[in-house]
């Protein structure tokens, strides 16, 4: 049997290692696990999860999710929806930047003063669904 | 005048995200793809490939793949398989660690002193691999 958790939010980034934005969704997932709200929230490993991950994908399927997508392509958002259930809320960090695409540039390694800021960003608005989501929980 | 794509190593992180193991297979290949055999080799997005992103299964298809896998799940190998990329080597963090037991890497987000000594060891073995590919 599953052993699932207690009102947890469960926090999917994409973690592309093809750009930056990726980087920054695996980031700014762990600032809010590490940091920000860490006895709310938990991890799923994207994939572990696509690969077939019992644990990962029963949680996703009772438990609220949010998913966090470096690019437009919304991979963490497709596989959730796919495998386990539709996302509480869903994350694209070129949304905030305004910047469409995935940039290969400064660093899809280490992040940069401004790609850390950003991830800061996105780390703040992750942290703010959770309260949301936590807030409606029935 | 058609062109050809030149060939390259694809080396394909898990990047699990939960334990350190995920963060040093990351690094490794970035360690790689950026550093010791840059021009000879690409990462690309593991979740494209299990999306099923048309452009990035080609690329695995048409390419020989490196994956490397932070624990014995092998998410990655298993991943690229299954979208029918031609997995020419799989590595495994767990496997670096039995062989550097004095390494005690602990940090995820960013790695500790332990986690990047791994993550440069198990490289240097991904380049090696490497270059035994770009030779056939």
């Amino acid at each position: 049997m599953v052993d699932l958790p207690e009102k947890k939010v469960g926090v999917i980034s994409c973690s592309g290692e093809g750009c930056v934005e990726g980087t920054i969704s695996r980031v700014a997932t762990r600032m809010v696990l590490e940091q920000l709200r860490p006895d709310q929230t938990v991890t799923i490993c994207l994939p572990l999860f696509l690969a077939g991950g019992e644990e990962e994908r029963a949680f996703a399927r009772y438990y609220p999710t949010i998913t966090v997508d470096g690019c437009e392509k919304k991979c963490a958002k497709v596989g959730t929806e796919r495998y386990s259930g539709k996302p509480a809320s869903s994350i694209v960090v070129t949304d905030l930047t305004g910047n469409p695409g995935c940039s290969k540039s400064p660093s899809r390694r280490q992040l940069d003063r401004e790609a850390l800021i950003l991830a800061e960003k996105v780390a703040q608005r992750i942290a703010q669904e959770v309260d949301e989501v936590l807030k409606h929980w029935r | 005048m058609k062109t050809t794509m030149q060939k390259k190593v694809i080396v394909i992180p898990c990047s699990g995200i939960g334990k350190a193991l995920g963060s040093i297979s990351r690094e490794a290949a970035y360690e790689v793809v950026e550093s010791l055999r840059k021009g000879v080799t690409e990462t690309t997005c593991l979740a494209l490939i299990t999306s099923g992103d048309t452009e990035t299964l080609q690329l695995v298809k048409s390419n020989k793949c490196i994956t490397v896998d932070g624990c014995p799940l092998q998410c990655a190998e298993k991943n690229v398989r299954l979208a029918g990329g031609d997995v020419a080597a799989s590595f495994r963090v767990v496997d670096a660690l039995k062989e550097n037991r004095k390494l005690k890497p602990k940090t995820v987000t960013f790695l500790d002193h332990d986690g990047q000594q791994l993550s440069v060891i198990l490289a240097r073995d991904i380049a090696k691999k490497v270059d035994e590919l770009v030779e056939k």
